[in-house]
């Protein structure tokens, strides 16, 4: 008998404008010591489907069909006091993000004895020996004195054992992990999938992942179910899913997944998601505006960007006293040449340091000490606003976030004019405009997007705003600071074959900032690889993954996720 | 245009203000009482302020209902001058409001200009303003205004300072008020410029004062249109606390505050038409747009939709 069995659920969201439905016809079955994958991209409803089943839908959201059942119950129709005594009891929670889902005022011990008193019937001294034994069973080294700290003197793997410890604190039969690793780096990603997956087999429990990475899914689920836009479209086991998909969307989910061992010349292109618009003809460069005055005035032919010894350091705590301050080193000491034409990569875990780099070269940040060369000039040495925006019009920076890089408030007409009146680079009104929408065509949104609020746009089409605003100035030298990182896999790769084109037909030289080894492999001819601050090797792409030189590079390689199992696009 | 008034009447604004009845009483409140204000000329049945017209026989006259001395020519009664109630209250709306609306301006601009600067720049910038701004707070509005009028009876000569009233009200109520929105803006311009578009703007090279006005200013004047109307409620308070101290407009061009002032003296042999018809109506307008104000910040905040 299945353990968790939930039958037709259908999830709807009323609201003024008609109801949303979120989940239509779901019917998914989780066995005993077993891992079940529910993967989608963002809105799929795979979230909602985890808050439905332990009873946290948000209202207005209710459940309008389906039943769900516990090892042959019916849970769903329950009352709000018999919900919350399965909670924690029965069915074991994991939350995304490690850092709020603990008391950030309480022990470690004392929210595990709390959970614990609350649902096992033990005294408080067991309940104590109980958490410690939990702390040792989730892999914290030194349970003993650990369980008597705070949550901020974990760190975020640590916190999200804590996490584990506490949902199965109470012996579940069922735990829920929505996006569990997602807040977390590549390394302790793997160290607490493999946690998981080792906890489940023990204790014999079941386990439902809410995912959107097809790594996560590979390495631990042993069924999945994918869903789309509310509703399932595939169910199987992992190797026929990743291995042999049947429905279109699968395959499309799966082959925009960046290969980690090999590289191939663009991302398939996925149908089945919003429409990519990549319908637009080839361009005249030497007869279209983004390709005139390319000449930028220098001859100069070593490498476009230079670092030299470069140094970054903020301030920790301040002192009137220039020998009491004290300072954290956010980069240090980093060395390297991007040449013409090149896409370089920096990758590392989160707080090595790569974006300060960017940031550095962009003029967001002054550097400590070192210098940076762009085409032979010191940056560091110009001191006036005047001279540095000769500079400022050759690079521009593509941001993270779609949702916070663009002013909610300006059309995106006046978002992509900005550069082009800032630096003069439009003789009139009506020139700038034709230029912007141009810019829009050409990147894939058509020219009616101008005059539209950015709110209006989706991440991957907000991301493509960003991109024109980027090219914009017809700049030479392009940073892309996780430019994929906030969005689905599908629109991932569209972005990518755009950055991809763009680079190619303007022969733009970037620097590409990315956590992903897989994305770095696809995009980069050269890749350096950052911890701590540090610039541990830069080596050529190819060269860095088959043969990588540092250990800190092997570690990384070897953490990421295989894929091995998955069809070749 | 048409447009943008399609999409706001579609939008979660409307949507809020029309299914509230409270609020459109408020709204339809505080719109009469402007209106009447701004055309007191035309619709009150005398002029208060016109000498001539006023006759000391009238004065004290009960409203129009008392069966002994009702005169129907003044429907609300007359004061101590013999000016009808009706009509001063009318008139009285024009200056309450006009401090109200000009003080909040002033405080408006200050505040906002000063929490800018503070929040962007940051640094000894920042502490700088904060300071004042602590040392402010420290100090009740009504003390500050009350210094600044004393300050001002002290420099203008008694027969300027008459006509300089109301601006110097202005000013005093105005200079009292910008703390709070210098706070509110300096909070969300520090949010604000830590967003990747500000980001994106100080790549291409745009400079900090253009990014504020244009990137971030229209990012944070949501929560100083909320602070502004119930701010707008207070001012009209201060003015009448002041007027009613004496030390605000002069009674020959009465606010309402003013006008309570001078029924407050009669108010124990028997006249109490003179205070309670101006009270009712600074209670009345108080009261619609503090709840107007109270139903835009919560219509604002989306976390409460």
């Amino acid at each position: 008998m299945a353990l968790l069995e939930i039958k037709d659920l259908r999830i709807e969201f009323p609201s003024r404008r008609g109801t949303m439905v979120a989940v239509d016809k779901v019917s998914l079955q989780v066995n005993p010591g077993e891992v079940l994958g529910v993967v989608g991209e963002s809105g799929a409803g795979k979230s909602t489907i985890g808050n439905a089943v332990i009873g946290l839908l948000e209202p207005p959201g209710r459940m309008a069909a389906g039943e769900v059942y516990l090892k042959g119950e019916r849970i769903d129709n329950l009352s709000d006091r018999e919900k919350r005594k399965l909670r924690g009891k029965r069915i074991g929670m994991i939350f995304q993000d490690p850092l709020t889902s603990l008391d950030p005022l309480q022990t470690i011990e004392k929210q595990l004895v709390e959970t614990i008193e609350l649902h096992l019937d033990v005294t408080e001294a067991e309940a104590k020996d109980r958490a410690v034994d939990l702390l040792r069973q989730v892999g914290i080294p030194d349970p003993e004195h650990r369980v008597k700290q705070y949550p901020h003197q974990f760190s975020g793997g640590m916190r999200q054992r804590v996490v584990i410890a506490l949902a199965l604190c109470a012996e579940p039969e069922v735990i829920i992990a929505d996006e569990p690793t997602t807040a977390l780096d590549v390394s302790i990603q793997a160290q607490i999938l493999e946690l998981i997956k080792k906890l489940c087999v023990e204790k014999n429990v079941g386990m439902m992942i809410i995912t959107h990475d097809m790594g996560v899914i590979a390495d631990v689920t042993d069924r999945v179910a994918v869903m789309y836009r509310g509703n399932l479209v595939e169910e199987g086991t992992t190797a026929k899913i990743l291995g042999d998909p049947d429905h279109p969307y699968t395959q499309s989910l799966i082959s925009a997944v960046p290969r980690p061992d090999k590289r191939l010349d663009r991302f398939p292109l996925v149908e089945y998601i919003e429409s990519a618009g990549e319908t637009k003809k080839s361009l005249d460069i030497a007869n279209h505006w983004l390709g005139q005055a390319r000449d930028f005035g220098d001859h100069y032919t070593g490498p476009l960007i230079h670092v030299e010894n470069l140094y970054m350091r903020f301030l920790t705590k301040n002192s009137i006293f220039k020998k009491n301050r004290s300072y954290f080193d956010a980069v240090k000491d980093a060395n390297f040449e991007i040449n013409s034409g090149e896409i370089f990569g920096l990758v590392g875990e989160s707080g090595s340091g790569k974006s300060t780099i960017a940031r550095m070269i962009s003029g967001l940040y002054t550097p400590a000490e070192g210098s940076i060369y762009f085409a032979g000039t010191d940056l560091t040495q110009i001191t006036t606003e005047k001279k540095r925006d000769h500079f400022r019009r050759q690079m521009q920076m593509i941001f993270q976030d779609p949702f916070s890089s663009l002013n909610p408030r300006m059309k995106v007409m006046d978002i992509i004019a900005e550069p082009i009146r800032f630096h003069g680079l439009a003789s009139s009104r009506a020139e700038t405009e034709s230029i912007v929408r141009d810019l829009l065509d050409h990147v894939g949104l058509g020219v009616a997007a101008a005059m539209k609020y950015p709110h209006e746009f989706s991440g991957g089409q907000r991301q493509r705003i960003s991109i024109a605003r980027a090219l914009a100035t017809r700049p030479r030298f392009l940073i892309c600071d996780e430019p994929t990182s906030a969005l689905d896999v599908s629109i991932q790769a569209q972005i990518l074959n755009l950055l991809k084109d763009l680079q190619a037909e303007l022969g733009l030289t970037m620097l590409f900032i990315s956590h992903d080894l897989p994305v770095i492999r696809q995009m980069c001819d050269k890749v350096g690889v950052m911890r701590y601050g540090q610039l541990l090797e830069v080596a050529e792409t190819e060269q860095l993954f088959e043969n990588p030189q540092h250990e800190y590079s092997q570690h990384l390689l070897e953490l990421m996720p295989k894929l091995t199992n998955v069809k070749a696009a | 245009m048409k447009q943008a008034l399609k999409r706001f009447f579609d939008g979660d604004l409307w949507y809020s203000f029309s299914h509230s009845p409270v609020v459109i009483l408020s709204a339809v409140i505080t719109l009469l009482i402007i209106l009447s204000a701004i055309f007191a000329p035309m619709i009150a049945p005398h002029n208060p302020f016109d000498l001539a017209s006023i006759d000391i026989m009238d004065s004290n006259l009960p409203p129009a209902w008392n069966e002994f001395d009702g005169d129907m020519r003044f429907l609300l009664g007359t004061d101590d001058q013999g000016r009808d109630i009706l009509s001063t209250i009318l008139y009285g709306a024009r200056i309450s409001l006009l401090v109200g609306f000009a003080s909040v301006a002033f405080s408006v601009v200050l505040g906002v200009g000063l929490g800018l600067i503070s929040g962007y720049a940051g640094g000894r910038t920042d502490t700088f303003i904060m300071r004042i701004a602590d040392v402010q707070l420290s100090f009740p509005a009504i003390l500050i205004a009350l210094l600044i009028d004393g300050v001002a009876r002290g420099i203008f000569p008694r027969d300027l300072h008459d006509e300089l009233a109301v601006y110097v009200l202005i000013f005093a109520i105005g200079i009292s008020g910008w703390v709070q929105y210098a706070r509110t803006v300096r909070g969300a311009t520090m949010v604000e410029k830590g967003k990747e578009y500000v980001q994106a703007a100080r790549v291409i090279g745009i400079r900090p004062g253009t990014i504020l006005f244009r990137h971030i200013l229209p990012n944070v004047t949501g929560p100083v249109l909320v602070i502004g109307t119930i701010h707008l409620a207070l001012a009209i308070i201060t003015e009448a606390t002041l007027s009613f101290l004496g030390v605000g407009v002069p009674p020959t061009t009465p606010s309402l505050g003013t006008l309570i002032r001078i029924g407050n003296d009669y108010l124990f042999s028997g006249e109490w038409w003179i205070s309670i018809f101006p009270g009712i109506a600074l209670i009345l307008l108080v009261l619609a747009v503090n709840l107007l104000g109270d139903w835009l910040r919560d219509a604002l905040n989306p976390k409460l939709r």
